[in-house]
């Protein structure tokens, strides 16, 4: 007590003073083991993020450097041949997966934005349980989906790429609802309001104000599910049933990239496998552009409305 | 906000008329709405209709039986819903802190000018599809398994007992390996996310009273995100239990209890997707039930990571984050 010097004398020390010399001489006394332990600590976060990063790079890697000599003009125009012939290609595969993933997106779209647009303008409880609902089905387990896919299309239509479609679809939906719900509550209050006031009606306000002004993150959200629906395997494998001939028509079996991925990679033949990397190869490149590509549109587009 | 448009509505000319396609556009968001509802419960309604045969003829004792013999009429799932829990404890376990060392590395710790590139391929390699890893593992790591990283794992730890057996490359280890990796970027994104909102006031607050980097990211910045991180976590453990292609590809499909963590094992969902061609009857309502169980156990863990993410980071937080 009698250390603080501060303190007028006859008067009491003042405990507010006192208070922080203690916390700075055991700050002080403690800052070597604290430095140290510091230091060890942010080491171990460096050394993690270092093994994030490798096998992550390793990936890729991988998939460039054995899936490119796959690739050749055969590689994309030829349909697959059975093990031992010579040549061929994945043309019935891209056919495939382009087929579903369009009928997939050509309703789903539309549906899950309207559904995004009645979540954004609504608060009730109807609206809450309907967003936990996307929610959830986000993260429902894909093969659950294709089962549902098998008993809904497959049982009574037969193995069709409209029943993959279907699986798909109902994959993307949520993720597109959700994405469109928090596109459209980005667009400022402020906006509507003028519009409102300007006598519009909702209907108008929605197809005129919210709509274009929320274009960047809907175009992002919907290209981040299509490349989430490119790249589901396990629905597909209960429902399209694959094909080694081209097919164009959706009501029949159809080949997909993922499939196509799946079952050539556990074939103990050397060419079947390197299909497999060169398929992965365009998988990827097509997923990556299609994010990347999402956020530049987002990015221009924003930008041109400022 | 309500007030303001009624009034202007009524106040428009010819009200009454205009007023309808109003009512049509309340009319398709509702229609839109309940579709997707409908939808939903279309889903799960069916599931639990065409599960019910397995229940109804086998009871539900067979869900914790152990042995998997479908010629005999044995149905035990078991050692299926231990594999999906063992792989995915394997990749939790090491994505956790993991993840969350470089989710703190890449909020905080790398330099700014790198930050933006390094998030956004760790987000981007979150889109790469599963089915990738799953070749990447079973032609590239596997060999590397089995060669040598089991034999050294097994001379190192081999005395607690859990690296008995052969090193065959595929297995239990793999796949929890392979799900890691996979999950990472997912997990990684979304726990940076909630960590650098964590308000600046309460970060400068900790330097100025002298507290080192580490303290700083271990006393505020990861107990201000505790709830969004434990979300985050939750929810790659939902991606993990669920993941089908990746897993049947490196697992090994071996139904039986696995008695080590080399061993081959097979879970829930690499169960259904190799024998589904081939199973009708009673065997395939049991692969449905199974998906009714794989379902169930993904919903409840999915909707406590939702639940958590929406407590601290608001309703619209991690929305387009698969």
């Amino acid at each position: 007590m009698s250390a603080v010097v501060d303190a007028a004398p006859g008067l009491p020390a003042d405990p507010v003073l006192e208070r922080r010399r203690a916390v700075q001489a055991a700050a002080a006394s403690s800052l070597r083991r604290r430095k140290l332990w510091s230091g060890l600590a942010l080491g171990v976060c460096w050394a993690f993020l270092a093994i994030a990063v490798i096998p992550l790079v390793a990936v890729v890697f991988y998939v460039v450097s054995k899936g490119l000599p796959a690739w050749s003009v055969d590689f994309f125009t030829k349909s697959t041949v059975p093990e031992g012939v010579p040549g061929g290609g994945v043309w019935n595969a891209i056919v495939g997966t382009v087929v579903i993933t369009t009928i997939a997106v050509v309703v789903t779209v539309p549906l899950g934005l309207v559904v995004g647009l009645f979540l954004a303008e609504s608060d009730g409880r109807i609206a809450a349980s309907l967003r936990f609902t996307a929610d959830v089905m986000t993260g429902v387990p894909s093969i659950t989906v294709g089962i549902f896919g098998y008993i809904a299309i497959v049982r009574n239509f037969g193995y069709s790429g409209f029943a993959g479609a279907f699986a798909i679809g109902f994959i993307m939906l949520p993720v597109i609802t959700r994405a469109g719900e928090s596109a459209f509550r980005g667009v400022p209050t402020s906006l509507r309001e003028a519009a409102l006031a300007l006598g519009a009606r909702k209907a108008v306000v929605a197809r005129r104000v919210v709509v274009p002004t929320a274009l960047p993150g809907v175009l992002t959200g919907v290209l981040l599910a299509v490349a989430r629906g490119l790249g589901e395997t396990a629905p597909l494998l209960l429902t399209i049933l694959g094909n080694q001939y081209l097919q164009w028509n959706p009501t029949k079996p159809m080949e997909a990239l993922p499939i196509l991925i799946y079952n050539n990679s556990s074939q103990p033949y050397a060419d079947l496998v390197q299909v497999a990397w060169g398929a992965a190869l365009l998988l990827m490149v097509v997923v990556l552009v299609l994010s990347v590509g999402s956020r530049l549109l987002a990015a221009r587009l924003r930008k041109e409305r400022r | 906000m309500t007030v303001a448009p009624a009034t202007v509505e009524r106040a428009a000319p010819g009200g009454r008329r205009l007023r309808l396609p109003d009512n049509g556009y309340r009319w398709i968001l509702g229609v839109a709405a309940a579709v997707v509802a409908g939808l939903t419960a279309w889903f799960l309604v069916s599931l639990v209709v065409q599960a019910w045969p397995a229940f109804d003829t086998l009871g539900f004792s067979w869900i914790f039986g152990k042995t998997w013999n479908p010629s005999h009429g044995a149905y035990g799932l078991l050692p299926f819903i231990l594999g999906t829990f063992e792989v995915t404890a394997i990749a939790v376990v090491l994505a956790v802190p993991i993840g969350l060392g470089t989710a703190l590395a890449l909020g905080y710790l790398v330099p700014e000018r790198t930050r933006g590139a390094l998030s956004t391929t760790v987000e981007l390699l979150a889109a790469v599809p599963s089915v990738v890893y799953g070749l990447w593992g079973l032609i590239v790591l596997a060999p590397l398994f089995r060669e040598y990283v089991e034999p050294f794992l097994t001379s190192v730890l081999g005395w607690t007992g859990l690296f008995d057996g052969p090193n065959q490359g595929v297995g239990l280890l793999l796949a929890g390996v392979i799900l890691f990796v996979m999950i990472l970027p997912t997990m990684v994104a979304i726990s940076r996310d909630v960590l650098v909102v964590v308000p600046d006031e309460q970060v400068e607050g900790a330097m100025a009273l002298g507290a080192t980097r580490w303290q700083v990211l271990r006393k505020v910045v990861v107990p201000g995100a505790r709830t969004g991180l434990l979300g985050a976590f939750t929810l790659a453990t939902g991606r993990a239990l669920g993941e089908t292609v990746a897993v049947a590809l490196v697992i090994g499909n071996s139904p039986y209890i696995a008695h080590s963590i080399k061993s081959p094992a097979a879970t829930i969902p690499s169960l259904i997707v190799n024998n589904f061609g081939e199973s009708t009857g009673t065997e395939l309502a049991v692969l449905f039930a199974a998906g009714l169980v794989l379902l169930v156990i993904g919903i409840a863990v999915n909707s406590v990571a939702r639940w958590l993410v929406w407590s601290t980071a608001g309703s619209t937080a991690g929305a387009a984050v698969p």
